[in-house]
């Protein structure tokens, strides 16, 4: 697949519910919103994601359903709960202000101390 | 709330588990269709597409765990396929199992019983109210509690630590409730014992302090419960009725309750008395400062008192005892100890056996261990290769790990649940057991709840030692490797400690087992043995007539009716009379003797202690005592005769230096009276059967008069059958002479019984010992055979497709194991001997100078190699060498 970063720990859940935040999504459209909302940059383990879903799921920030896919295939599709829309929020500018500072920190220069 | 929200939601979710499985299953493989959609699309063929979407999606055992910790109930549903799993791998395995099971039920079994006894013994206190504050006075320079009974008033009133004082002393009369009249025990307690004790009556009501009005005020008594079920079959008419103790009429008061039995460990009396009846029944004076009759005084410290408090306030009132009554009262200084072992007493012998056995069977549970622990590491080493697999495959080694740990505590469970349940049948018959059947001797061990939750600790943390062992192997497991190569060889040290621990072991069961066959033919010899009387064809009737109420004046007319009662029965040939009995629960007298020209009469002058017997002219024939020379006695050899004495061999020699030097010749007993020696009998064994020749002396009845009574009946062989029993027809025959004389009938081998106690309990412990000491060793043997074995399989296949034969074969597989074994066998046995002599003391003719006894032990010890390398050898025996190269 290239050359993608690892990532970061934590990262995969924050991602998981930014994509599915945009709508409803089986497991492997997950797979491919992640994919494609970071522009193939990072890399995630196909099987990695379930236990990453069932976690969200047990958690409450996702509810799941069985439904039919645009391939005609039977899936389970996740969606956001409230509870799930409140914490992308929150992890979202909590990562927001972390990018934010270490952006700052690693782009300083010694004429500016 | 929540949490018991939780606990349901934990429970549903275990059970949702083939659901949910099923669900996970489909969306993982809904997702691998997906991604293979998208390769088709790419242009790949669809068989094809599958499978890289397959090999894409990485390790689904893996992933397959995760998902399930993820979604919660992980911990259960993991323990609970751990166990499946690990049922499964023991069912496939069922020699290992049952070989571990039963090693451990035995080590768990063993600590389970110790550790009852010593929690019935020393840890559990007395069945009283408030036990903690309760303490016995004993000397300081003595393990004895006794005081005399004016001493006993005196630390009573005088005390300012104690409640109060209690004294009790123990008593043996006949009672008579008007049917069987017969001997109990009971024991004699102060009025204020129930009320001081704070214990309340199950039936009727107990005496008090108010009912003792002086000796003999108080003809009352209170039964045990379990003495009331048994004679009175729980009858409550019982409690107001009048019976006979040695001829005195007492009333039973009450029964006291059922947990209650006495206040000394082991000793369950049958009923309990007012101490001031002593003086009718046993004739203990009262008012004698000097006579130390009362076996304990204890009582209950005041509130807030130390025990220390407590000793410093007795010894004021014992110095103030010493100061007034200088003539009768010695030293009196005390400590405090616990009353129910008699302080120190029973309390220090009971304590240190009892922490040499725990250290015992815990030194067992720990070789138990690692015999288990050499049989894992066997077996770990034998799946090294599933073990690996799974690594592989992407299980975490923390994974298998608990699959390992979930096996041996299994295994530890079972086994403890095995060895639990096996220890409560054995205590409960230990409890129920009477040793002496004259004595009321009980051991009262059944187990509680602290003797289960200890034993199910012991199996848990065995389990985790044990299975603890192969951790470091399957830690060390590089998958790659062992897939790539199979197990690697490794080169152990010439000698191993697990290889040291195996011989120790197995020389132990040497010596128990060596131990045990010399004590088992040594018993079987004592049994044919003569003893310096005949034990076949002869009974016994036993009685005191002072429990029947016969004064001294009318005792030798009754014994003499008593003798030809007996003598006109059919089938009896002759019939004797004494007041003791060599080696029997009765026992007899001893007294010093000194030569005749002895003038000065002090113990150190004494030329002999000898035991004596008073006994009638026909009792030598009765008892098979021969006559070596002289005279037996007649009944003309009474008061108005000089004394005589009839002695033993080993008195002649002696105390006169010679047998022909006795015949006619005086000697002195204690008070100074001389006796001429009559006649000569042959030696005998009269304490014990190991004992070296003991000097002894008969003296006639009439002579020295007893109320003592035990008639010896020698009857001509068969005569005592189904159709006539004798003993009954004995009974029948005394009770017409008197129908309340309490009376004991039995053979005499039964009475022998008391004597062979010891003897009998040793070798069965040996016995028992010697039996655990082998399964251990074979587990032992066992674990390290299959784990040497399962090192060098690839060697053996080797050497057989080289054309190796059986036998070669066996040796290299087992050749470690043999070794071992005949190193520990030879030490064992060698050992045994040794510890035999030690054995000699305990039971007769004890010797390992016994071919029969070598040849078993030879035979024990190659049996056992047998039986733990049998399984292992079959295993060598079959490696298919192709088999075994093609795996690698």
């Amino acid at each position: 697949m290239g050359d993608q970063a690892q990532l970061l720990p934590g990262t995969l859940d924050l991602l998981i519910l930014k994509a599915v935040w945009l709508g409803p999504l089986h497991g492997y459209g997950v797979l491919l919103r992640i994919s494609q909302i970071t522009g193939q940059a990072l890399l995630v383990e196909q099987g990695a994601l379930y236990p990453a879903l069932f976690r969200l799921v047990r958690q409450g920030l996702l509810k799941a359903s069985w439904g039919v896919s645009d391939n005609n295939r039977r899936a389970k599709f996740y969606e956001l709960t409230a509870a799930g829309r409140k914490r992308l929020r929150e992890e979202s500018d909590g990562w927001n202000r972390l990018a934010a500072a270490m952006a700052s920190a690693l782009g300083a220069r010694p004429e500016e101390i | 709330m929540r949490l018991l929200d939780r606990v349901r939601f934990r429970i549903a979710a275990t059970f949702r588990r083939s659901e949910m499985d099923a669900e996970m299953e489909a969306e993982l493989g809904a997702h691998i269709l997906h991604r293979a959609d998208d390769l088709v699309r790419a242009g790949m063929n669809r068989v094809a597409a599958e499978r890289r979407a397959r090999i894409e999606f990485g390790g689904r055992e893996k992933y397959r765990e995760e998902i399930s910790e993820a979604s919660g109930g992980s911990f259960w549903r993991t323990t609970i396929l751990d166990l499946r799993f690990a049922l499964r791998v023991l069912r496939k395995t069922p020699g290992f199992t049952i070989a571990a099971i039963l090693t451990l039920a035995l080590a768990i079994g063993a600590n389970a019983v110790v550790f009852s006894v010593m929690n019935a013994f020393i840890l559990r206190p007395l069945n009283v109210p408030q036990p903690q504050s309760l303490y016995a006075l004993q000397q300081e320079d003595q393990p004895s509690g006794s005081a005399s009974y004016p001493n006993y008033l005196d630390l009573r009133d005088r005390t300012r630590s104690f409640e109060t004082l209690v004294a009790y002393n123990v008593i043996q009369v006949g009672l008579d409730t008007g049917e069987n009249p017969s001997s109990s025990w009971g024991e004699e307690a102060s009025g204020n014992y129930f009320d001081a004790l704070g214990l309340q009556p199950y039936l009727g009501h107990f005496f008090h302090a108010t009912d003792e009005r002086g000796p003999n005020s108080a003809p009352y008594m209170v039964l045990s419960y379990a003495y009331w079920h048994t004679r009175f079959h729980d009858d409550p008419g019982a409690v107001g009725r009048v019976v006979r103790l040695n001829g005195h009429p007492f009333t039973i008061l009450g029964v006291a309750p059922p947990d209650f039995n006495g206040t000394l460990l082991f000793f369950n009396p049958d009923f309990f008395l007012p101490l001031a009846e002593d003086q009718l029944l046993a004739g203990n004076d009262p008012n004698a400062r000097g006579n130390q009759w009362i076996f304990q005084v204890m009582g209950h410290l005041k509130p807030g008192i130390t025990p220390a408090q407590a000793t410093a306030d007795l010894n004021s009132i014992g110095a103030y005892l010493e100061k007034t009554y200088p003539n009768d009262v010695g030293k009196m200084r005390f400590v405090l100890r616990r009353p129910s072992l008699y302080g120190d007493y029973l309390g220090k012998p009971v304590r240190a056996f009892m922490a040499g056995l725990m250290l015992l069977t815990a030194l067992i549970l720990l070789a138990a261990c690692a015999n288990l622990g050499s049989l894992f590491a066997a077996r770990a080493a034998d799946r090294s290769k599933e073990v690996a697999l799974r690594l592989a495959l992407g299980s975490s080694r923390k994974r298998i790990l608990r699959g390992l740990f979930t096996e041996a505590i299994l295994i530890s469970l079972a086994g403890g649940g095995i060895g639990l349940l096996g220890s409560v049948v054995l205590l409960r018959a230990l409890s129920a057991w009477q040793p002496f059947p004259t004595l009321p001797l009980h051991l009262s061990v059944n187990p509680d709840a602290k003797v289960y939750v200890v034993a199910v600790l012991l199996a848990l943390v065995s389990g985790l030692l044990f299975g603890a062992v192969p951790v470091k192997q399957v830690l060390r497991t590089n998958p790659y490797e062992v897939v790539k190569a199979g197990t690697g060889r490794s080169v152990g040290k010439r000698v191993s400690a697990r290889d040291v621990l195996l011989v120790v072991q197995i020389a132990i069961c040497g010596v128990l087992v060596t131990s045990s066959l010399v004590a088992v033919r040594g018993l079987m010899r004592s049994l044919h043995a003569h003893f310096g009387f005949d034990i076949a064809n002869t009974m016994l009737a036993s009685t005191d007539l002072s429990m029947s109420g016969y004064t001294p004046d009318r005792i030798p007319a009754m014994q003499k009716r008593m003798i030809e009662a007996l003598k006109a029965l059919p089938g009896v040939e002759s019939v004797g009379l004494t007041d003791g009995l060599p080696l029997s629960a009765v026992g007899f007298g001893d007294s010093i003797v000194f030569t005749d020209n002895t003038s000065d009469l002090r113990p150190s002058n004494a030329a002999a202690d000898a035991p004596f017997f008073n006994i009638s002219p026909e009792y030598f024939h009765a008892a098979g005592t021969s006559i070596m020379s002289g005279r037996t006695f007649t009944w003309q050899d009474d008061k108005n005769t000089p004394r005589v004495a009839v002695v033993n061999r080993q008195f002649a020699r002696k105390v006169f230096g010679s047998e022909a030097g006795a015949i006619g010749h005086w000697y002195k007993i204690k008070d100074g009276t001389r006796i001429q020696v009559v006649g000569i009998a042959e030696d005998g064994k009269y304490s014990s059967l190991t004992e070296d020749p003991v000097p002894a002396m008969f003296f006639p009845i009439l002579q020295s008069p007893t109320s003592s009574t035990i008639l010896v009946v020698h009857s001509r062989p068969g005569s005592d059958n189904a159709s006539y029993p004798l003993g009954a027809a004995m009974r029948n025959a005394l009770r017409q002479l008197d129908t309340g004389m309490p009376l004991q009938i039995e053979t005499r081998d039964k009475e022998l019984d008391t004597l062979m106690f010891g003897p009998r309990m040793a070798t069965a412990s040996l016995g028992v010992l010697g039996m655990m000491g082998a399964i251990l060793s074979i587990t032992g043997i066992f674990g390290m055979a299959a784990y040497s074995l399962s090192k060098r399989l690839k060697e053996i296949g080797i050497r057989v497709a080289l054309g190796a034969q059986r036998r070669e074969v066996l040796r290299a597989a087992l050749g470690r194991a043999m070794n071992l074994l005949a190193v520990g066998s030879a030490a064992g046995l060698l050992l045994g001997v040794l510890a035999s002599r030690v054995l000699a003391f305990i039971v007769y003719q004890a010797t390992p100078r016994d071919p029969l006894v070598l040849a078993g032990v030879v035979l024990a010890m190659l049996i056992l190699g047998l039986v733990a390398t049998w399984i292992p050898a079959q295993r060598a025996l079959a490696v298919d060498p192709m088999k075994l190269l093609r795996e690698d």
